[in-house]
């Protein structure tokens, strides 16, 4: 997958430095799409954290089961 | 009087150095049980780094003989998430500043799924939060909805932190069973301006003495390394030691993108080990908690530190909006520092 833009700042991934960026989302869920910049519905709870994209779907992290099975 | 520097104990300048604020600590909070008070605590904040060793030490020992060696273990979650029209200069929950944080609503089914993962870390304490000024009709009926089912599916004592309430919601909250409820202070009455400036200081106190007087446990704590001074520290220990609130939830500032406080420097490790045995000197007996931010500004390493500092509960695993490290490896620490996991429903 493409990795256009920065999923701290939201900024082009071509655009400058994102060390810090980085290093950050080791605590942090992403929270701007990579592919389109959207910032995207994150819910973090205490096992884990998913965050979506109305144009390209959900990412999950951590243990995160869905009860519902979506 | 007491000083910060260090006295010759022995006298004839050969072996011990000792600091006057912590044989006063000795005496006053580890034998009597008496916490230090707004002086005593500036005392304790302006030692210097050598005196370190001995404050925690002091603090642990506080610690054991007060409240003894249990840990209590919670997890804590978002059922709304962003939008919120208060303007706390920490948060990135705050609808007034760019923060990349959308709104989103947690559903009822996700939320029974996380009390019970929490449960199964072995945590016996479930906070609820809401990023809203207190809640309404909607996240009241959410809050009915929830808290039974988790009640049906999970043992597990469930708290609520829904911002500042009328006492009709205070009595429903009870009536629900929720058993505790958090809502910090955050930080001293004389620098809550320059944090908050939709609401005041004192309307979230008069929330606290809502929730004491039903009968609810009361979680109150704040932030520090928000640029409040060390006498505000101290002002603010002495402010929630005159709350005596059961449990002080202990965050240290996270700068959160977009926020006012996004470029604050993280506190140095060794200040917020200072605070943290600070706190326990004016709170004895109160649950101390490490909240939000350990993982910035003390790593593990320190993390440990404050164990062994004062510190006698944890939040484990993820925050509202940041990610905690894994409860498996807070878990073990407190193994290996035969420190045992609070049961459900023991009283510390
Ligand atoms: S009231 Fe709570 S959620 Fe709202 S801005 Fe303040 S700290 Fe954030
Ligand atoms: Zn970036
Ligand atoms: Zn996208």
């Amino acid at each position: 997958m493409t990795e256009d833009y920065c999923a701290r700042c939201g900024e082009p991934r071509d655009a400058g430095e994102h060390l810090a960026c980085d290093a950050a989302l080791v605590l942090e869920p992403p929270r701007y799409c990579v592919r389109c910049r959207r910032r995207m519905v994150v819910q973090v709870v205490p096992t884990g954290w998913t965050a979506r994209c109305s144009e390209h779907g959900e990412l999950r992290g951590g243990d995160v089961v869905d009860p519902l099975g979506r | 009087m007491t000083t910060t520097h260090p006295t010759d104990a022995v006298g004839d300048g050969t072996a011990a150095v000792g600091y006057p604020v912590l044989e006063v600590a000795r005496d006053q909070v580890l034998d009597r049980g008496e916490g230090l008070d707004e002086g005593q605590v500036l005392a304790v904040l302006r030692l210097p780094d050598d005196a370190l060793p001995e404050l925690l030490e002091v603090a642990h020992e506080v610690r054991m003989r007060w409240c003894g060696p249990e840990v209590e273990v919670e997890g804590i979650v978002s059922l709304k998430t962003g939008g919120c029209p208060e303007d706390c200069h920490f948060c990135s929950q705050s609808g007034l500043f760019s923060s990349p944080v959308r709104s989103a609503w947690l559903d009822i089914p996700s939320l029974v799924q996380a009390a019970v993962q929490t449960a199964a870390t072995g945590a016996t304490e479930f906070c609820i939060v809401a990023a809203v000024r207190g809640p309404d009709e909607r996240l009241m009926a959410q809050m009915r909805e929830g808290v039974a089912a988790i009640r049906a599916a999970v043992d597990i004592n469930v708290a609520a932190s829904l911002g500042m309430l009328t006492q009709e919601q205070v009595d429903e909250l009870a009536d629900m069973g929720v058993h505790r409820y958090n809502h910090n202070l955050e930080t001293s009455r004389s620098y809550f301006p320059n944090v908050v400036t939709t609401h005041t200081w004192e309307e979230r106190w008069s929330t606290l003495e809502m929730v004491r007087d039903a009968g609810l446990e009361v979680c109150c704590g704040g932030i520090v390394g928000m640029g409040e001074t060390l006498e505000q520290r101290a002002e603010f220990a002495a402010q929630l030691a005159e709350l005596a609130p059961h449990e002080v939830p202990l965050n240290f500032l996270n700068p959160r993108p977009g926020t006012p406080f996004g470029d604050e420097p993280v506190l140095p490790a060794t200040d917020a080990l200072r605070t943290i045995a600070a706190f326990r000197l004016a709170l004895p007996r109160t649950i101390l908690r490490y909240a939000g931010g350990r993982e910035i500004t003390l790593g593990d390493l320190g993390t440990r530190d404050g164990l062994l500092g004062g510190i006698n509960a944890v939040i484990v695993g993820n925050y509202l909006t940041t990610l905690g490290r894994p409860a498996t490896d807070d878990l073990a620490l407190l193994a290996e520092l035969s420190m045992p996991v609070k049961a459900l429903n023991a009283t510390l």
